[in-house]
Order: C-alpha cells, then structure tokens, then sequence
C-alpha cells in the first residue's frame, strides 16, 4: 500500500496546501490503513537554491508559506551566519525572538479562530460562527491583526517580511514605533487569557493514545529560534540539531508528494508542533501563561490532539507576554546587521515554526553561493502520525460509510494545524473494502 | 497581457448577492490569505458577498458558476492545466492574485532549469510524481480579467479590486512604479545616495516602497510596472554600480517569467562572462 521505505538525499520542499483524501483500507471489517493523500504541486525550492546568491536566501525561503515565511527565514539565516562565522549581537537575538512571537500570534491565530474554533460549534466557517459569537470572532481577528502589525513594524509586512538578513536585520525598528504597540499588547495579553479559558471549556473527545513528541527545548527559554531536539520518549537524551539526519530519515510514499519522516532505527512516526513543545517545555512560559496551563483541565503531558487547540491559545499567551516584555526592553539595535565575508562551509539548524519543527542544512561556495539545501517542513514529519491516529480513530468509533465519519476525520486532520487545513475542508473519505 | 487590461467591459454588478469563490494552484497560500488578513474589512465583505468556495476560511461549499472567481498560484502539473479550464468556464470574472497567478511565481525558475534533475532531487521514484517542467502564469491558458501583482499581494489592493466589482466599476490599481511611492515618502534614493542595485524604477507599485524603506533596494516582487524600460536600467546598472552576477538573479526571481524582466535577465545572462548566473 504504502511505498518501499528509502533513504533520500535530498528531501522534498513541497507545501502540503492542496487536494486531500483520506483513503482507508479495510480488511474484513478492520481498518487495516489509512492514506493521508496530498497532492501538493512540488515547487522545489531546495533545487531553485541552488547557484543563488546566499543573501538571497532569506526572500526565496519566505515563499515557501504564506502563513508562516518567519519561520523559514529564521532557520535559514541562523544555518548561514553558523557557516560564515557570524556572532550576532543580544539585541538582535531580542529582535528575532521578537519577530517569531509576531509569526506565532498570527499563525496560532489564523488556525484558532478562523479555521478550528468553528468546529466546535458545529459552523462552516468563522464567518458562519461570527453570527453566533460575533465579539469572540472579532476579538480572535483583533489578536491576529496584532501579531500582524508586530510583523509589520519589524518587517514591512506581514506575508514575506523585506528586513530579515543573514546577519541580522536590513533596518532595526525604531524604539517609538516599537512602543507604540505596547498597548495592543496588554491587551493582548487579557483578550488571550480570556480565550484560554473560553477554549479549555470546550468538549473534547477522549482520546487514549501517547506518541512519540518531539520539539526543541533549551535551558533558558521557552524554545524559538535555538535549542536541542528533546523527545517525550526519552526526556534525557538530547539530540543535536546536526544529527537531526542520523536520528530523523524522510522518505517517499506514493500517495504523497510531501516525504513523510520516520524516527531511526525504529522507523515509528513521530509529532511535532504546540502540544510537543508544551509537553517538553511547559515550566518555561511566560508567568500568566504557565499558571494557566496549571488551571486549566488538562493532564499534561497532553497527547490527545483535540486538545491541541489549548496548546496553541497558551502560546498565544506566552507570545504576547514574551513580546510586551520584549517591546518594553528593547533600547534600538545597533548595528543592525554583521558584515561578513563569503566562505565554503556547511550548517545545520533547527527553528520552532507555529507548526513545530523546521529543519535546515545548507551548503554554501567560496564565492557566496548556495550549493545545496535540504528543508524538512514540520507538517511532512507529521504526516504518517496524522495516518496512525486516523486508524486509530476509525477503529474506536466504528466504521461506518456515513457523514459523520467524514467529519469526524476532518476534524482529527484539522486538530493537528496542517498546512493542509484547508484541503481537509473538502476532504474525501474513500473506503477500500479488500 | 498586461496587468492593467481589463479585456471585457467591466460587467454589470449582478442584482442578488454576488457569488465569491477563492482558487488555489501551485502557490504559497500567502495572496488568499490576504483576504483574511483583512481583520477589519472581513465580517463586512461576507455580508457583501456570498462566499461559496474558499477553502482556506470556510468548509460550505457550492458548484459553481460564481460571479467573482480569485485565483491564487501558478500551473505546474497536468491535473492543474485542465482544473485551470473547469475554473474559467464557471467564472463570469477571473482575477489572477500574486506573482504565481501572473507570473509564474519563484517556481518558475524551473524553467530555466532541469526539471527532470529537480524531481530526481527531491524523489526516489519520480515516476509517481505530477509535475510539468514549466510554471506558467493563468493567462497563458485561460482568459483572465484581470491581473493583481505582487508577492504577496497588498490587501488593499485586493479589497480594492473585490469592492470595485460590486461597484460595477473598474479597480483603481496605480501603474506607477515603486520609485512613485518611495519618493512620496520622501525617501532617499537608495540607488543613487547608497549605489544599490534597485529595481524600483521597473517595478510595479503596491508595496509600499518597503525595501528601500528598509534601507535595501527593491527586488521586483510586485512584477513589471506600466510601460517599464528594465533594459535601459538595466544597462546603466552595469554601467554605473552592479554586475551581471548580481542583475541576473535580481531581476529572475518571484517574477522572473514576466515578459519585461524574463527578456532583460536573459539578456543580460548572455553577457555575463561565465553565462552560470541564475
């Protein structure tokens, strides 16, 4: 069914927007798999790197998603400025940090309250929710358009920020047009808090099945833009970002143009994104963010994905706390940007996207040139955990050729924020009988 | 076709509410989700229109036709080259959004490339993939009626050309270029004061002039403005302050197979001495 597992040099930089199928297969009666289809077109971006000037790299990467360009931009950079030897300055580290929590309140944003919250009541859209619940929509739209106007001011614009360098920053903020949103952010903070709670309160189903989580997670921060790669499999071992290929191999199914990724040696499926990095990191947020995972009603470590929605209004939180603390600090970067000579070399690096995980390893010519790149998405990771917990799904709640068991995956695909959110939209459900 | 034509007479708004859809081809998700970047402006719209087919906001969906289709992305497989026509023929209006609708998008860089070396780069078993060895612009396969630039798209302009739909009137998009909105903002010429290769003098407006804003030149990412020269700029470029190895990917990048900057890079490609710049 699947396709033979093999390793591949290059892995795919294809986005997972697009068609969605869900294809279980049954053998006498029992759900013996399930196929998460995505039929992305590839753009090849690894392939389009290649010969490119290196400073070009944080544009072109940005394009990869509309939803979450920070996140690729600051993997890059970060894989670059190792290769050419570039310390960058605190302050520029505070900005970086800062521009990721703008991505996080967007993204978290986008996904809570325009695409999963309506689920919960039973609507077809936000549009058709907002008629039920209009100041809770608006109130989700003016959280987001915050962490928009934080991307603005720090990167021109919200979809493929123009500031972002290998470096540092074409031009740092100034520190007035920093400070002017520091009101939005208190508010920020309280419309958050209260959206936690609204969203705690709502119905979950149960959901018994661990599985393996892996973020990033470093001893000082909730984890962004550094860390190691921590496992709930084994809380002790950390694993370097440079042995993210000897510990993590992707690998090509025939129903997916995304590569799916697989743990090594033992082949299983593995989950990044919100409810990972909690699960690995929680003692580490924000102050009011921290308190309220302790209130509300969730046994952490949480592996339902369900709930993964709480995970994901918490960092809301902590992304709007971190960034008024970070606003308040910020005195101007200067410079913004570290010169640097061009070198051959090779890094490696890990960001945590909205999504979870992004992985990078670039190679660069003497001549400033990109010579070869490998971008290891987080939602291709998440694909076949996505698959195993469908089968999983289907055989608790009884298969039956019926809507409801459409909804019913749509709503598990949906759960787990896939850049396929919206192909899941018109998810088809086709029943092999074999 | 330019970005400007609006090949038919703009239309008579219909008399009920008119019907929204949102289409998307190989793209990046980032012009659609413009519209709901409109956080203020979106309740609002909805009640303007019917929205029937978007499938980034909304999970009710109806079959055409629609009175306003919005096409993101560009056409890169055959599945898609044949989607592109279904579309067109349920659509009284297409509008194509972004760089990839208009132009190809950053994909298009395949088709200065081998797509065969890409697909054996990415893939094991390439065979299974869809995939054509050009990304092409929704215009080159169907009519199209009207073409928004950039990469991504400025919501305003969007709300702008939506609005002007059920205004029945044509959408008020400047043709100027950049080097208009950097200079009303009174901006120091990035170009002349810092010797930076800018593209803004034959760039599209709508972005704001944020790269130069940024203390960087514009890389093009809005396309061609009206009436571009790029190969005079482009040679007084090589003349005064850059090289080929750095104008070639300048002006080949989210725009690269827009007919003004496709037939300037690879004019100045075959100048270049080492003929590798890309």
């Amino acid at each position: 069914m699947t396709g033979e597992v093999r390793t591949i040099e290059i892995g795919a930089l294809t986005r997972v927007e697009g068609e969605g199928a869900v294809k279980v297969f049954v053998r006498e009666g029992r759900v013996e798999d399930v196929q998460l289809s995505i039929y992305e077109p590839p753009r090849f971006f690894e392939s389009l790197l290649i010969g490119r000037p290196l400073e070009e790299t944080p544009d072109i990467v940005a394009r990869i998603c509309g939803i979450c360009p920070v996140a690729y931009q600051m993997t890059c950079v970060h894989a670059l400025e190792l290769i050419l030897g570039i310390e960058i300055s605190a302050e520029i580290r505070h900005l970086r940090r800062l521009l990721y929590c703008g991505e996080w309140i967007e993204s978290h944003g986008v996904h809570m309250h325009l695409l999963h919250i309506p689920d919960f009541f039973g609507c077809s859209s936000s549009l058709e929710l907002a008629r039920k619940f209009p100041d809770e929509v608006k109130r989700g739209l003016r959280l987001k358009k915050i962490g928009n106007q934080l991307v603005e001011v720090l990167g021109g614009r919200a979809a493929h920020p123009v500031s972002v360098a290998v470096g540092g920053f074409y031009r740092s903020p100034q520190v007035n047009d920093l400070r002017k949103l520091a009101e939005a952010f208190r508010w920020g903070i309280d419309a958050s808090i209260d959206v936690v709670k609204w969203i705690a309160d709502f119905e979950f189903p149960e959901w018994h099945r661990p599985c393996e989580m892996v973020a990033l997670q470093n001893t000082t921060e909730y984890p962004m833009n550094e860390g190691f790669i921590a496992t709930t499999n084994n809380a002790q071992a950390a694993i370097r970002v440079a042995d993210f290929e000897q510990v993590f191999r992707e690998y090509q199914v025939d129903h997916s143009t995304a590569l799916h990724s697989q743990r090594v040696p033992s082949n299983s499926a593995y989950l990044v994104g919100p409810l990972a990095r909690i699960n690995l990191n929680r003692p580490l947020l924000a102050p009011c963010a921290l308190q309220l995972s302790e209130e509300v009603n969730v046994n952490w470590p949480c592996f339902n994905p369900f709930q993964s929605i709480i995970a994901r209004a918490l960092e809301s939180l902590h992304a709007y706390e971190t960034g008024l603390q970070l606003i308040q600090e910020y005195g101007g970067c200067s410079p913004s940007r570290f010169q640097y000579e061009p070198c051959a070399g090779e890094a490696t690096w890990a960001t945590e996207a909205p999504r979870g995980l992004l992985y990078q390893r670039i190679r660069t010519t003497a001549d400033g040139k990109i010579e070869f790149a490998k971008i290891v998405p987080p939602t291709s990771q998440n694909q076949r955990q996505i698959e195993l917990d469908l089968i999983h799904q289907l055989a608790t709640r009884g298969l039956t050729d019926d809507p409801t068991t459409t909804l019913a995956c749509e709503r598990l695909v949906r759960s787990y924020d896939p850049c396929i959110s919206c192909s899941t939209h018109f998810l088809k459900l086709e029943i092999h009988n074999q | 076709m330019n970005a400007y034509s609006v090949k038919k007479d703009w239309f008579e708004p219909p008399r009920y509410k008119p019907r929204l859809a949102v289409f998307k081809f190989a793209s990046c998700d980032g012009c659609q989700l413009q519209l709901l970047s409109c956080e203020d402006e979106l309740l609002e719209l909805a009640d303007k229109v019917e929205v029937v087919h978007f499938l980034e906001a909304t999970s009710h969906i109806e079959p055409g036709p629609y009175d306003i289709a919005l096409v993101e992305g560009s056409i890169t497989t055959h599945h898609d080259q044949h989607r592109i026509y279904e579309v067109r023929a349920q659509s009284k209006v297409l509008i194509a959004i972004g760089a990839c609708a208009t132009a190809g998008g950053i994909q298009a860089l395949r088709n200065w490339g081998d797509h065969t070396e890409f697909l054996r780069a990415v893939y094991a078993k390439p065979d299974v993939i869809d995939s054509l060895s050009t990304s092409t612009a929704i215009a080159d396969h169907v009519d199209v009626d009207f073409e928004l630039r950039g990469c991504p798209i400025n919501r305003y302009q969007l709300l702008e050309v939506v609005i002007s739909f059920l205004a029945g009137r044509r959408p008020r998009i400047p043709q100027h270029s950049v080097c208009m909105e950097c200079k009303r903002q009174l901006m120091v010429c990035t170009a002349v004061a810092h010797g930076t290769p800018c593209l803004g003098p034959i760039t599209h407006a709508g972005c704001g002039a944020i790269c130069p804003r940024f203390g960087r030149g514009c890389y093009g990412c809005f396309g061609p403005a009206g009436q571009a020269n790029c190969d005079s700029l482009a040679d007084n470029y090589l003349a005064t302050r850059s090289n080929t190895q750095t104008l070639v990917p300048l002006l080949r990048n989210f725009n690269a197979a827009a007919d003004e900057f496709r037939e300037t890079g690879d004019r100045v490609d075959e100048q270049s001495d080492s003929g590798v710049a890309k």
